[in-house]
């Protein structure tokens, strides 16, 4: 992947011109190399990427993908993707009209000094402990990329023992239909 | 019915029409070879398996119908590696089998594995990994239909040995719907509203013309580009890849433009007001430095994929479609530029100051290859397919041929691959025996790929191979004279190792010398009085020669050089 920061769930990814794909896919062996593939051959940049079955049928599954539109025109990488076989529909949503979702989860040390402050980081955050041991605690962050890149932030002044992020997945705001849809399934 | 998957296998190829298969066996591929012996299909015998692919690829250009090449796993599947990538550059239409390790064995590197799927997955335009028997009729209906419609391009079907060696109860897809291609719409309606928008630009045009390329071939779209041509009078250019789409005799053509166009094609394409794309994609080999390429011109792209529009230059109008059914509802319209008198007079002092020229052919030194090249076209029979390598050579055939009709024109375009040339001709002729094929070769080509010629003779298939011998791979030469202050770096190749005329009897072909114009010509007419062996003649040529004109990579074809014996006039 060419993109300098993949997968990584990285930190202040904010990109300069960023658009979003919503990708509906044959869910067959091998697709997720396919687009991949499509990507690094050509030059084109991903900041996230995020697979799940779709919501209709078991045959399709939805590639989120972020994309660096500054790396190649959108019209480029859009029209390169749908002449993979097995891309069934592009949706382009604009970030201003979309709704992103990314899920946060770290490993943070604890001790007795600390313990207060990262709960309070927690509780201003909205992200909640799901784990918890002696000596670190597991917390959890459904939130837009930007709050998952404050509470990256904040958890800076602590020591981070592990810490994922998922990419972000998105759907177009209500009343706000996605402003391309190439190729719908027929 | 039950059958193996082998046997649906052939009987899937049958269904699609395929009267011969290029091919070689190996293990893995083995079960699918057994019921090959009971069908009507016809195997031809390859020595390398890129020898199959390119003979697909020959076969394709030569016939319009897709090009089957059928190998074993592991090597025998990347040795068709360059065949596959070549086919999809030039968007030619393939369907390549090969044989895969079974499916347990799949992923503990098993002999002769190879992931051929994941190799070949950026230079096919599909390919698939048959999981089933029950499977294959339906991924063999699929890679033809996948193949052969919207902008063609080579399809791999990846079949594992058990699941050829299964059973499964016959059946074939009976229409579209059954391919289970829920991602795929290669047709598409007609922007009647882009038709119409294209009509106004070319109503007001004042220097148009019309970019031919590889699409207008692969439409069939020669009839309807000729009457769009001759009912509206605008000049034509054809590239490499659409060579035998207009014909070269035809007052309105001005040839191929590009790094070695003819001066007229290239200088009209930087002067136009309006150029029409037909199936071509602005390849770097034609516009040069990209934003000194046609400054002044709109442009008007029609292409079947719409990835070409906006890719490398603006298009003004884009429409997506074959490029047949744009010309025939231009012509419905009755859409014509008002004069084109000024600008045909501008033309046609390019084309008297800036014809194709050569030295004087002289019998002192060695052949202009050139010369040798006219030669053959002109002692050749109407309808003569040729077939080239990649090179001086094949830059030279382009552009001293007349190719006069689709079809006649086999080359490698966007790879630039060199040893296509022999192979290509073998497919060739095995699809068009009722042709003459000659293939113009090079001697760095030729020592590529001509253990195919033993594919041609024991096959029956008498090609005729012209070795542009200058003892050089030439076209490197060109350039290490030109740009590199001839320091001339790992270019030399002997022109008598090997002795190519004994090499040719060695493989059951006709070997001929010709060092004299006199010999030539002689050597020539022997080549066509033969017709039941392949024969090869070792042309000795002159390795100063150099193509014109030029545009240098990456310089504006305003810079375009032409022959040294036009340069004080210029």
């Amino acid at each position: 992947m060419n993109s300098p920061e993949p997968f990584l769930g990285a930190t202040s990814h904010t990109p300069v011109r960023h658009h979003i794909l919503s990708v509906m896919v044959e869910n067959k062996a091998g697709v997720l190399a396919r687009v991949a593939g499509l990507f690094a051959r050509r030059g084109f940049n991903i900041y996230s990427l995020a697979v799940a079955p779709a919501e209709t049928k078991a045959r399709f599954s939805r590639i989120t993908i972020v994309v660096d539109a500054e790396s190649a025109p959108l019209e480029q990488i859009v029209e390169q993707l749908d002449k993979l076989v097995n891309v069934v529909a592009i949706s382009d949503i604009a970030p201003k009209d979309a709704l992103e979702r990314e899920l946060l989860l770290a490993t943070i040390k604890t001790n007795v000094d600390n313990r207060t402050s990262l709960l309070d980081v927690v509780g201003s955050s909205g992200a909640a402990i799901v784990d918890v041991d002696a000596g670190s605690v597991t917390l959890m962050l459904a939130g837009t990329p930007s709050a998952c890149d404050e509470l990256e932030r904040e958890l800076e002044n602590y020591t981070t023992i592990e810490l994922h992020r998922t990419g972000r997945v998105a759907l177009p705001r209500l009343g706000k239909a996605a402003s391309a849809t190439i190729f719908p399934t027929e | 019915m039950q059958l193996t998957g082998a046997q649906a296998l052939i009987k899937s190829l049958e269904m699609e029409g395929v009267e011969v298969i290029f091919g070689l066996p190996g293990g893995a591929i083995l079960p699918v070879y057994d019921p090959l012996i009971d069908s009507s299909i016809r195997h031809v015998l390859v020595r390398h398996e890129q020898g199959a692919g390119h003979m697909a690829e020959g076969y394709a250009l030569a016939t319009g119908r897709p090009g089957v090449a059928m190998v074993t796993s592991g090597p025998g599947a990347t040795n068709i590696v360059t065949p596959i990538g070549n086919a999809h550059m030039d968007s030619t239409p393939l369907v390549i089998i090969t044989g895969q390790v079974s499916s347990a064995a799949i992923g503990t590197d098993a002999f002769q594995e190879c992931d051929i799927t994941g190799i070949t997955m950026g230079i096919t335009k599909h390919n698939f990994l048959v999981k089933s028997a029950h499977e294959i009729p339906r991924a063999i209906a699929a890679a033809f239909h996948i193949a052969t419609t919207g902008r063609p391009g080579p399809v791999l079907v990846d079949i594992p040995k058990d699941i050829a060696q299964s059973m499964m109860e016959w059946w074939y897809p009976e229409n579209i719907d059954e391919l289970d291609l829920p991602g795929y719409h290669p047709v598409v309606e007609l922007d009647a509203s882009a038709v119409e928008r294209a009509i106004a630009l070319i109503k007001l045009a004042e220097r148009p013309v019309l970019y031919v390329g590889g699409g207008t071939l692969k439409s069939h779209a020669s009839q309807q580009l000729r009457a769009f041509a001759e009912r509206t009078g605008i000049p034509v250019v054809t590239t490499l890849m659409a060579r035998g789409a207009f014909p070269d005799s035809h007052p309105q053509h001005l040839g191929m433009p590009g790094m070695h166009g003819m001066y007229a094609a290239v200088t009209a394409i930087q002067k136009s007001d309006l150029l029409i794309s037909l199936g071509a994609r602005f390849d770097d080999r034609v516009t040069g430095k990209i934003p000194a390429f046609a400054p002044n011109a709109k442009i008007i792209h029609v292409d079947i994929d719409k990835a070409e529009f906006n890719k490398v230059r603006f298009a003004n109008v884009a429409i997506r479609s074959n490029v047949a059914a744009v010309l025939e509802a231009w012509d419905a319209a009755q859409v014509k530029p008002l004069n084109l008198e000024v600008w045909w007079k501008e033309i046609d002092a390019w084309r008297e100051m800036y014809p194709l020229v050569y030295d004087e052919p002289s019998d002192e030194g060695l052949l202009r290859p050139q010369f040798v090249i006219e030669s053959i076209a002109k002692a050749a029979t109407p309808g003569t397919i040729v077939a080239s390598g990649v090179g001086q050579h094949q830059m030279w055939a382009s552009q001293f041929w007349k190719f006069e009709e689709p079809g006649t024109w086999v080359n490698s375009g966007g790879a630039g691959t060199m040893g296509f040339g022999v192979p290509a001709a073998i497919g060739a002729k095995a699809g068009r025996p009722d042709r003459v094929v000659w293939c113009i070769d090079g001697d760095g080509c030729f020592q590529m790929t001509a253990q195919e010629l033993v594919t041609a003779r024991s096959e029956g298939i008498p090609i005729k191979v012209a070795i542009l011998n200058n003892a050089y791979l030439g076209m490197v030469r060109q350039w290490q004279e030109m740009f590199y202050d001839e320091r001339y770096s790992e270019v030399y190749l002997s022109p008598d190792l090997p002795d190519y005329v004994k090499w040719a009897e060695a493989m059951g072909c006709v070997g001929l010398r010709a060092t004299t114009i006199e010999e030539m010509h002689a050597a020539i007419a022997t080549a066509n009085s033969i017709n039941d062996v392949p024969v090869v003649i070792d042309f000795r040529t002159d390795s100063s020669e150099k193509v014109f004109p030029m545009v240098a990579a990456g310089a504006s074809n305003d810079d375009i050089m032409v022959h040294p014996l036009q340069r004080e006039s210029k």
